[in-house]
């Protein structure tokens, strides 16, 4: 399991940056979310997977008995993905726009800042 | 009272960007509401330099859950200064804003987001656990992302593009660091973290985590290679808004930077070496691509690069003396950088452009407005007795200490770079018989303005001019707090001592 | 999308789901669950809804901008948050129990109203930036 984990973090992180290399603005924010999902993936796999058993405490007792999930981890994977949610929405909204303005998404063609103000 | 003090500054900032929400659509009294709001926020960051100061470095356990379960807030030295300076930037960029940004821009929550953005700042500077610096880093971003974008102007559109892509790599990089982190330590807590670092077996795996995280935070604060985004976007959204991420959003990168690599990374001949070859790099290139830019938000912008190598340079030495320089230069660099943004926007208003070629006689027509930016420009460049000079006394004297001969060449020519782009700057704004320029419609000169309005405008830079002035000629207190806050870096014992006292 | 047989079901679905939300929210304390995932649920609801009988229904029926509902849920979780420290001088967000359990609800603490500004944010913000990408699609 660790070792699929491992190989499929890899190609998401490859897979990420290689979309946003391109030059298209839509490939660009698909790429930040890949990205972001590896990272995800990985905090997951680096906080050690355990198998079934939930950091939930029992109704009956009031520590945990046998071996449980670390939860710490589970906290991480949350907030990143609620914060990745906020900025993917904005960046969704913010490509239209640009989109709008500039006419074009290639990244190639939004130069004006480096001309020369009047 | 006074056990919670260390979360007051913060809480209050979040009081503040909600009390705002409510009145979204009413701007005087968001402006009313900022401006109060900042003189209170100085104080009780006032408040809190004082007790740090006076008895030791401060802690709260966020919902009394003990360190390193929960999540620590921790006010050392150095983190009280730059809220109290984060504090004070932020009232004058209030005062600023309400008088320079224009009302179809506040009507999308500028002020709220604002106070968001400076929100998040006060918890990065405060937080002690390094998923929390995470989270504030994003507050920050997100913030930064409507501050600058707010407006939709092409130009903006087309700079936020690059900020945003580049920014959220960064935070993306860092999250990767912490995972590695974690996976090795088992622990967030900053403190926790410097005892189980050094004890880790797998050394190479603790030196990937560190150049993850000198990278994640090496975007962020603009360093070397890394920098391409920013004088790319900072020159796009008002100069309000400019003004706050110049002062203060490259300088939380370096803060992150100094509290690593001091706390957690530590002892490290490579990274010494890298960040030694980062800060050369970053002196050099931000002093040349000064000289070509004639955008004066844009020379302003290589700037912020050019002396932030100042700093890395003195992380990378790690000695005392280095980081007295270190930590007064980023005590002056915050206070002046905001300050320049702000002439910029200034200058942009009395002449309708901001391009060098077409601006002048700046000096003939408004000579006390003229005398005061003068102050700035001056302690950038470092003149004795102005602020800059100070800390790089210190910094070259621990380049001798240290034989790093290439650094003390670079600070050198750095300085002399700033010289011949403030000394070009002045001389085409100032100086020069200007060329009679096409009024233009629609927009609201500096001369047009209302008394109330002039005041307004001026008032947070002579505000600033003055704190300038304090840090030149009071040299001896900051030298004093640079001081205290450098041994307390190098000696973190006193630090984890804090945050987890040990009982027995 | 308007089909007879989602909009019929979306009317049955709207309350249910809000419901449900609440159950997820009160579920919580204990239990998988919480403001988050129920402010979701509830703002899948009006989401459905949305798609079913067509935006400007939706709006009509919630009859204030999703927006506003951000600060007071904001409000309503940072009070929850500042009360220990106003109150005991304890840490920011530290849990505070009432000692007596009031019928049918049960011992009440500060953690479920942190819980419940949560739920209300969450609805805000999805909601307002569904209905913004959907207007302007």
């Amino acid at each position: 399991m660790e070792f699929l984990l491992a190989i499929i973090t890899g190609l998401l992180y490859a897979a990420g940056l290689y979309m946003m290399l391109r030059r298209s603005l839509v490939k660009l924010i698909i790429g930040l979310i890949i990205i972001s999902n590896g990272a995800n993936l990985l905090i997951f796999l680096l906080g050690r997977i355990t198998k079934g058993h939930p950091p939930i405490i029992p109704e009956d007792s009031k520590i945990f008995t046998e071996i449980y999930a670390d939860p710490v981890p589970q906290a991480l994977i949350l907030t990143a993905i609620v914060i990745s949610f906020g900025l993917q929405s904005f960046a969704i909204i913010l490509i239209k726009r640009a989109y709008q303005v500039v006419k074009t998404d290639d990244l190639d063609e939004m130069n004006t800042i480096d001309e020369d103000i009047k | 009272m006074t056990e919670q003090l260390l979360l007051y500054p913060l809480l209050f900032q979040l009081l503040l960007a909600i009390l705002l929400m409510f009145f979204w659509k009413k701007i005087d009294a968001q402006k009313v509401i900022s401006i109060v709001g900042g003189f209170v926020a100085v104080f009780l960051s006032g408040l809190l330099f004082y007790e740090v100061w006076t008895s030791g470095t401060q802690t709260v356990q966020a919902a009394s859950w003990k360190a390193p379960f929960g999540i620590t807030f921790v006010a050392d030295t150095l983190a009280a200064t730059l809220v109290l300076l984060t504090a004070i930037a932020g009232l004058a960029v209030s005062f600023f804003s309400s008088a320079s940004v224009i009302p179809a821009r506040l009507r999308f929550g500028y002020f709220p987001i604002y106070h968001f953005l400076l929100l998040g700042l006060t918890g990065a500077f405060l937080t002690g656990d390094i998923f929390n610096l995470y989270v504030w880093f994003e507050i920050i971003i997100i913030s930064s992302f409507v501050l600058i974008t707010l407006g939709g102007e092409k130009a903006q559109i087309e700079g936020a593009v690059k900020y945003f892509t580049l920014n959220i790599l960064a935070s993306i990089i860092f999250l990767t660091a912490i995972a590695v982190l974690y996976g090795l330590a088992g622990s967030l807590n900053m403190a926790d973290l410097s005892v189980l670092v050094p004890k880790l077996e797998n050394r190479g795996l603790v030196e990937v985590a560190a150049i993850l995280f000198l990278v994640g935070f090496g975007i962020k604060s603009a360093v070397f290679p890394l920098y391409f985004w920013l004088p790319a976007s900072y020159h796009t959204p008002p100069s309000a808004v400019s003004a706050i991420f110049g002062g203060l959003l490259t300088k939380v990168g370096v803060y992150a930077l100094i509290r690593i690599f001091s706390l957690v990374f530590t002892n490290d001949v490579f990274l010494g070496q890298v960040l030694l070859v980062i800060a050369i790099l970053t002196l050099f290139s931000g002093g040349v691509g000064a000289l070509v830019q004639k955008n004066i938000k844009k020379i302003f912008s290589y700037l912020i690069i050019c002396h932030i190598g100042f700093m890395i340079g003195g992380l990378a030495m790690f000695t005392k003396v280095a980081l007295v320089g270190t930590v007064f230069y980023l005590i002056h660099d915050i206070v002046l950088k905001t300050n320049l943004f702000m002439i910029s926007g200034l200058i942009y208003r009395i002449k309708g452009t901001s391009n060098v070629k077409l601006l002048g006689d700046l000096y003939d027509k408004y000579p006390k407005l003229s005398l005061l930016m003068f102050i700035p420009f001056l302690s950038l460049i470092g003149i004795p007795p102005f602020s800059g000079f100070w800390p790089k006394i210190s910094l070259i004297t621990a380049t001798l200490n240290t034989n790093n001969y290439v650094l003390l060449a670079l600070i050198i020519v750095a300085s002399l770079l700033t010289l011949i782009v403030i000394a070009k700057l002045w001389s085409e704004v100032f100086w020069k018989k200007g060329k009679e320029l096409q009024p233009r419609l629609h927009f609201l000169y500096f001369k047009k303005m209302t008394r109330a309005k002039k005041v307004q405008f001026v008032l947070p830079i002579v505000m600033l001019a003055g704190v300038t002035l304090y840090i030149g000629f009071g040299a001896e207190h900051i030298q004093q707090v640079s001081e205290r806050i450098a041994s307390e870096l190098i000696n973190k014992q006193q630090y984890i001592d804090a945050v987890m006292p040990q009982t027995e | 999308m308007k089909t007879l047989i989602l909009r019929t079901a979306s009317n049955y679905l709207l309350p249910i789901l809000l419901l449900f939300s609440i159950f997820i929210l009160l579920r919580g304390h204990y239990l998988p669950g919480g403001g988050f995932v129920g402010g979701l649920i509830a703002s899948i609801a009006f989401v459905l809804h949305a798609f079913a009988n067509g935006l400007k229904n939706t709006k009509r029926l919630l009859k204030f901008h999703p927006g506003y509902l951000m600060p007071i849920g904001l409000a309503v979780s940072f009070l929850s948050g500042i009360l220990p420290v106003l109150a005991l001088d304890e840490p920011f967000m530290t849990s505070l129990w009432m000692h007596e359990a009031i019928p049918v609800l049960g011992k009440l603490n500060t953690a479920l109203f942190f819980d419940i500004g949560v739920y209300i944010v969450v609805q805000g913000v999805t909601l307002t930036i569904i209905f913004t990408i959907s207007e302007s699609a």
